[in-house]
């Protein structure tokens, strides 16, 4: 079988799942530095798929793609950590404030760079938005046929790949040629872990930013000269060939008019313990007035 | 005037649940804007399906009916809605947020280079103000939804690049028919005119579709736990209450993870909207992820060990006790009551 060629699309997003009370200001807008940044959860069951399709086909090149402000780089490492081959950050300033058809406008601009490809992976959502739409976006713009919702691969051959979906009620198994692009649901198997000799070969791996930035040691500046593949590409505007009017802000067409923080409506509650003759007046009520009964 | 536009999906012949909510959400925005209501809908036989439609208040209906369009696939569905979208060039156009709307809905965001809202709860018309542009644009989409976890609620508008287009929550919006007479135009899509054979490279091999026996959305009353249930086993106090009530079981995230029920009874953002006539919150704390699919039930019981549980600013009634406690009580005594 030939080898296959597949981009994972990563993101790094802020942990919503345990947001705290002081993640929210006074003001009602989010505190993003008091919420800790992880890897987007669907897209390391993305990566996994991927890791399994090398798995099977060990000649399979499998590209982990992210867009992100400088500390999106601990992606890249995650990956490599993981088993990816290879980690491209799309990192610019201008990239700032995109919604998600900018930022499939961007994904698919590094995309086209990186072709050819057979596979595009991704995971079915970002938990910072759960919007489940720059996959789609990008399937669409790269003209190529999309398999959202994926749980499993069940085979592959050179020219075509047969997938099980999870859709609200049930399963149903496709087949797409490549290239294509799938969006991996949660129930897809869990991301193996890392690897420890890889964390040892890419543990100092950093994008050229990184490097300048950080009081890098000397030791890490060696470590690159010699190891050229410590190097993670950062790719800017100008690298991925982007229309400045297509990007960011001014490619977004969706704006955030007001956020309100949601406050529980406290209206009077009749507070009971957890006696009998408590409960069996509640319960009286209850069908006295219907609700039950 | 620009219509505002819903996509109906339909299964064996009927129009799904969600998209006669959206057909209801869609009526009220189209006479705030003084505007034609237009749907689409696609599939199998649809001779007469445009009666399930038009008392909806639409005024145009284009039906595409092709053997090839169900079960739905990406590519001819996209293909064809596209098609009708740039003749029709509506202003507002409105899909469910299900398996098929959120497959659907980015595709045609894309191809229509236009903005698009995912999952709102709440839809408005309202103005906004440009203080760049100097400008105020009349009668803007104002797409409501939660974000960063349910934590906040956002209101997203799109001024510049029309259609505005938004998904919205199963359960949320309420069904309602607008005249049972109205009359709408029923439009014959030219499928064969429109699709093209690479618009069936992705194949269908098999369809498992399981007829849930879980009905969360219409149980007037539902039993619901979290991870201060404690244990799979306590679980079955929670059915036995639920049983005997004629309800459904319901858990929240944390129960789903923690393994005590399955997930398809998942309430909460993630999960089903349910809008209960009572809502029995059992050894839940209230994270807002879960209190946003259950918050506009009629009467809530919260029972929980914690008296500061945020659930309980919700509840009608709050019982501080044990989970294992007080719902073999409730048991007993509904029992004892009951005629």
């Amino acid at each position: 079988m030939r080898p296959l060629k597949i981009i994972v699309l990563a993101k790094q997003v802020p942990d919503t799942r345990n947001v705290g009370s002081d993640a929210m200001k006074p003001d009602g807008t989010v505190n993003r530095g008091k919420l800790p940044v992880i890897f987007n959860p669907d897209d390391l069951h993305a990566l996994e798929l991927a890791l399994n399709i090398k798995d099977r086909n060990p000649e399979t090149q499998v590209t982990i793609l992210t867009m992100g402000p400088k500390r999106a780089a601990d992606i890249i490492r995650e990956g490599y950590y993981r088993g990816a081959d290879y980690g491209i950050m799309i990192s610019d300033k201008r990239f700032g404030g995109a919604d998600t058809l900018a930022t499939s406008y961007t994904l698919v601009k590094a995309i086209q760079k990186l072709s050819p490809f057979d596979l595009i992976l991704g995971g079915r959502q970002a938990i910072d938005g759960d919007t489940a739409q720059v996959g789609p976006q990008c399937a669409e713009k790269l003209n190529i046929p999309q398999v959202t919702y994926v749980e499993e691969v069940v085979s592959f051959t050179d020219t075509e790949i047969i997938a099980k979906r999870r859709l609200d009620k049930g399963v149903e198994t496709v087949s797409s040629p490549f290239p294509c692009l799938m969006t991996v649901h949660e129930t897809s198997p869990v991301c193996r872990s890392r690897h420890a000799k890889q964390v040892m070969k890419y543990k100092y791996a950093r994008t050229n930013t990184e490097l300048k930035s950080r009081s890098t040691d000397e030791l890490i500046l060696s470590l690159h000269e010699a190891r050229p593949y410590l190097g993670i590409p950062e790719w800017g505007v100008e690298d991925i060939d982007a229309e400045m009017e297509k990007i960011g802000l001014s490619g977004s067409p969706t704006k955030v008019k007001s956020v309100e923080s949601i406050v529980l409506t406290s209206e009077e509650s009749k507070v009971l313990s957890d006696s009998d003759a408590d409960i069996e007046m509640m319960i009286k009520e209850l069908i006295e007035n219907h609700t039950i009964g | 005037m620009k219509s505002v536009f819903v996509y109906c999906e339909v299964e064996d012949q009927k129009v799904a649940d969600i998209s006669q909510e959206l057909l209801s959400a869609g009526k009220r925005l189209a006479q705030k804007l003084g505007c034609p209501m237009e749907a689409m809908v696609f599939g199998t036989d649809l001779k007469d399906i445009s009666n399930q439609i038009a008392h909806y208040g639409v005024d145009k209906i284009h039906v595409a009916d092709d053997e090839r369009l169900e079960p739905f696939r990406t590519l001819p569905h996209a293909s064809i809605a596209t098609k009708i979208l740039k003749k029709e060039d509506p202003q507002i156009i409105l899909l469910g947020a299900t398996a098929i709307g959120r497959d659907l809905a980015p595709r045609l965001a894309s191809v229509l280079n236009c903005g698009l809202t995912a999952d709102c709860t709440i839809l408005d018309i309202g103005d906004h103000f440009v203080k760049k542009e100097k400008k105020e644009y009349k009668d803007l989409l104002y797409a409501i939804r939660p974000a960063f976890g349910g934590s906040i609620m956002a209101n997203i508008i799109n001024w510049d690049m029309h259609p505005q287009m938004a998904t919205v929550r199963e359960g949320v919006m309420k069904k309602e028919i607008f005249d049972e007479n109205y009359k709408a135009e029923v439009i014959n899509v030219p499928v064969d005119e429109i699709v093209k054979d690479e618009d069936f490279i992705v194949k269908i091999i098999e369809r498992h579709i399981e007829e849930s026996d879980v009905n969360l959305k219409e149980a007037p009353i539902i039993v619901a736990g979290g991870y201060g249930v404690g244990s799979k086993k306590n679980f079955k106090y929670l059915e036995q209450l639920s049983d005997l009530l004629g309800g459904e079981v319901g858990g929240s995230r944390a129960a789903v993870d923690a393994g005590f029920i399955d997930h398809n009874r998942q309430i909460g953002q993630t999960g089903v909207t349910v809008r209960p006539k009572l809502y029995i919150a059992a050894g839940i704390s209230g994270a807002v992820q879960h209190t946003a699919g259950m918050q506009d039930a009629s009467l809530i019981i919260s029972i929980n060990n914690d008296p500061d549980a945020p659930m309980n600013k919700l509840a009608d009634y709050v019982i501080e006790g044990d989970v294992s406690d007080v719902i073999p009580k409730m048991i007993k005594y509904y029992k004892k009551n009951a005629k």
